[in-house]
């Protein structure tokens, strides 16, 4: 429940980042170092796994905006996995879904990145 | 509870993110005792955390040293929180309809906050003295229809 945590798995040429517990102004540098961290090693097929992030506010979302115009230019993605409905909600008022796309599993995720249609 | 009677909570934080969980810790627990439901408390808590943070980002530019004030006014038939900061101000009707579509990085700061903050709450309003302090007025009505 309290604070936070990114744990970063590679696998194959993804990036997996799970995040838990509170993605607030306060947490959200932790978050950037770790996504600042794949983009630099040029790694730019990026899944973000919601499963135990428990909140989420806005400066959580900015992070998504700062990062995806980079990551797209160089043929990646940043796809969101795993979302609780209590953070999907806040993702869904700010307009997300239009923009990013939103699985309910990783797999689904992955699949979609290594079978693009 | 006595008819009209007004329960006034207050505290004064200093301006640091990391009391943030702090803060909706507070908001939650007036929350839930004055009865709203788990939907209802997320979006109060979540609207505050977007005025501090925004206090603390812009108003302040994370000057943790300077100071937040919180009130909150529970009623028979409304909660509401004012969020005070002692920073310079700003205009608000510059900033509505955050486009999430046009280049994010050029999205006017704390656009999305104040946005999320009008989305989540029955009423939003700015009381800004500028160059002494901004006041953001976050009200819930107890029930959804206000005029039932």
């Amino acid at each position: 429940m309290s604070g936070f945590k990114v744990t970063r798995v590679d696998k194959g040429d993804v990036t997996v980042l799970y995040l838990s517990g509170f993605l607030d102004a306060h947490t959200v540098p932790d978050f950037e170092k770790a996504l600042q961290e794949a983009i630099n090693e040029k790694r730019y097929k990026i899944i973000v796994n919601f499963k135990d992030l428990d909140y989420i506010s806005s400066a959580g979302l900015g992070v998504f905006m700062g990062f995806i115009e980079e990551v797209r230019a160089n043929d990646g993605d940043i796809k969101l996995s795993n979302l609780s409905p209590r953070v999907f909600k806040v993702f869904d008022l700010l307009g997300f879904p239009a923009l990013f796309e939103i699985f309910d599993d990783e797999e689904q995720a992955m699949e979609k990145f290594l079978k693009p249609e | 509870m006595q008819k009209n009677k007004t329960k006034i909570y207050r505290i004064q934080i200093s301006a640091a993110t990391e009391n943030l969980s702090i803060i909706r810790g507070f908001i939650q627990q007036i929350a839930q005792k004055a009865g709203f439901d788990a939907e209802q408390i997320d979006q109060i808590k979540l609207a505050v955390d977007e005025a501090c943070t925004n206090a603390i980002k812009h108003a302040y530019r994370f000057d943790a040293s300077k100071m937040i004030d919180l009130e909150i006014r529970l009623s028979d038939d409304q909660l509401e929180i004012v969020v005070t900061d002692y920073g310079p101000g700003f205009d608000p009707s510059k900033l509505d309809q955050p486009d999430i579509n046009k280049n994010a990085k050029k999205a006017k700061p704390g656009g999305l906050g104040i946005h999320l903050m009008k989305t989540l709450m029955d009423a939003v309003d700015f009381d800004i003295t500028p160059g002494q302090k901004t006041q953001v007025h976050l009200v819930k009505y107890r029930t959804a229809n206000k005029h039932h």
